[in-house]
């Protein structure tokens, strides 16, 4: 059990989870390729069970550095047009999206 | 015989910070902006925008944790919650799961005489969504992501209350402590202070929990109670049907006095949480804490006992007013200024409180500045004005802050002190109504009250009654 690898528990069942998660519809072959693909990326990451990690903190960040702060003080102003201007669909100064039900 | 529930309810507190800006860029958090204007590349999650925490928003959880009994997290950090939905321009909420920036709190709740602590599991900071307005013309939803990236604490309880009166109590609490931070108004109507319901039943006695659902779209405590009651009822239905509860978030629809199940919940792990690298961890040091924890201010119980100490009102007095921060401020210093105490608080207890009910408003929306309050007080005392007139002053306080002293003047409002007019006004009100003076002269009492008011309604109120009720009574026992 102890050597049993992430990519062999991806089943359809998986792929199927992770469609909905990911909101993507797949047909039949694409969801060969990414089933492949995916059982290759966790090939890699499969890799990091090879070493001992056992005492190492987790890294968050790349440097060694802690709080970067910024003072509370209004520097931005009104963004709306920057914001939308590459809106597929605007009404109002909205976005406008297909409906989300509520 | 029919079996006896208990119900198990734990909170999930949302809290938006008084911060005047987001947690992760510079625009502003103000409310009511016109759509979008509010917004930037970091709270858009353009490609390449870079997030830096605002530390006022660091300041503010640190302080609502400390006072909330919990221990603060020395070096905590940022995690993505990703998930896909069009309030979410990133596909990812910046927020805490592994390293909350506290934990392991409580507060103590009173209901009914009985004192208990509800604990608090952690509090993490995060940021908020972007709106959604369903348009009805074209069936399609509008998004402005103004309030997206407006900082917020969750606040997640441990379930441990057992029914409306305590969710309320606490959540009163809560709110009642925020707001004495200044760290939050807390309004539930605008959305500032928003709570989750998870929700159980079980049968009396039993230990493990039953499933639970979780309740959202409460926005007045009233709606609060109602649908925990209305949950707890359709819970327990269920399972005397025989059937099962799905554990499953549902929307609470107060008109309807209804719940609807809103979508099926997700685990943690569907969430894909992990530390976010554009931001770095947050170290909370001992000077730190000992700083934000030496400028926490005087909470309610302290301020009730110094109440009945210092200014020397009766503890109920104290109760009301303290119940809102914003109320105590007012006391205080319109006490400091005018000297009078017991008369401030009249006006607080009374007139203020009578006002506020008639214009649905909240205490912390009280606009009126202490010294205008003392002003007042000191009129009335000194006989400036007769306590009529004060009321009708102070509902132009209340209202529009307006100076007493020049309205007083203005309007011409002052007590009519000279004697002599009084006493020709007097004269004439004598020669007017000799059944009057013929009644009162035989010993009626109530025909000296009708003389009295004659008086007053002559004078356009601005006498003092009680030295018109004397000078009348000179120029007619005489």
């Amino acid at each position: 059990m102890e050597d049993r690898k992430i990519a062999d528990k991806i089943s359809d069942e998986m792929i199927d989870y992770v469609g909905i998660l990911a909101k993507l519809e797949l047909s039949g072959r694409e969801r060969e390729e990414a089933k492949a693909d995916m059982e290759r990326m966790l090939d890699y990451i499969d890799m990091l069970n090879e070493l001992d990690t056992e005492g190492i903190e987790p890294m968050s960040h790349v440097f060694p550095i802690s709080n970067v702060f910024r003072e509370d003080i209004v520097t931005n102003g009104d963004g709306h047009e920057e914001t939308l201007a590459n809106a597929p669909l605007m009404k109002e100064n909205c976005f406008k999206v297909p409906r989300t039900i509520g | 015989m029919a079996k006896q529930y208990e119900t198990v309810i734990g909170l999930e507190v949302h809290v938006e910070l008084a911060t005047k800006t987001k947690i992760f860029c510079s625009c502003s958090t103000q409310f009511g902006g016109a759509p979008n204007t509010h917004t930037c590349p970091v709270c858009t999650g353009m490609p390449g925008s870079l997030p830096v925490l605002n530390r006022q928003v660091v300041e503010y959880a640190a302080a609502i944790g400390l006072a909330v009994n919990c221990e603060i997290t020395r070096e905590c950090k940022f995690d993505r919650k990703n998930y896909f939905y069009p309030d979410n321009p990133q596909n990812y909420q910046i927020s805490q799961l592994y390293l909350p920036i506290a934990k392991n709190g409580y507060v103590e709740i009173e209901t009914g005489g009985t004192r208990k602590r509800v604990r608090i599991h952690e509090m993490h900071m995060e940021e908020d969504a972007g709106k959604l307005i369903h348009d009805e013309w074209d069936d399609t939803s509008l998004v402005d992501y103004n309030r997206s990236g407006v900082p917020l604490v969750e606040i997640v309880s441990e379930p441990d209350m057992r029914s409306a009166d305590e969710v309320i109590a606490y959540l009163e609490k809560l709110r009642l402590i925020i707001q004495y931070l200044g760290a939050s108004d807390c309004k539930l109507q605008e959305g500032s202070m928003r709570a989750d319901v998870n929700l159980s039943v079980r049968e009396a006695g039993k230990e493990e929990f039953g499933t639970r659902t979780e309740m959202k779209n409460l926005n007045s405590f009233k709606a609060i109670a109602r649908a925990v009651e209305g949950e707890r009822e359709r819970q327990i239905e269920l399972l005397e049907a025989g059937k099962k509860v799905i554990q499953e978030t549902r929307r609470w629809d107060d008109n309807k006095e209804a719940s609807y199940p809103m979508r099926s919940k997700e685990d943690a792990k569907d969430y894909r949480y992990f530390p976010d690298p554009d931001l770095a961890p947050v170290i909370i040091d001992e000077e730190w804490i000992e700083r934000i924890r030496a400028e926490q201010p005087e909470f309610r119980t302290e301020k009730l006992e110094r109440y009945e100490r210092e200014y020397n009102i009766p503890r109920y007095d104290a109760e009301i007013i303290t119940e809102s921060k914003k109320m105590a401020d007012i006391f205080e210093a319109a006490s400091t200024a005018c000297g009078k105490p017991k008369k401030v608080s009249n006006w607080l207890m009374v007139e203020t409180m009578r006002l506020l009910k008639e214009h649905g408003m909240e205490p912390e929306e009280l606009a009126f500045s202490p010294e205008n309050l003392a002003k007042l007080v000191e009129l009335t005392e000194d006989g400036t004005i007769n306590s009529s007139v004060a009321k009708e002053v102070f509902e132009k306080i209340f209202s529009e802050d307006v100076d007493p002293e020049k309205y007083v003047e203005e309007k011409g409002l002052k007590t009519v002190s000279d004697e002599g007019a009084l006493k020709e006004v007097l004269q004439k009100v004598i020669a007017e109504n000799p059944q009057a003076v013929v009644d009162y002269r035989k010993g009626k009492a109530k025909a000296l009250g009708s003389l009295v008011g004659q008086t007053m309604k002559m004078m356009k109120g601005k006498a003092d009654p009680a030295l018109v009720n004397q000078k009348l009574k000179e120029l007619l026992d005489h």
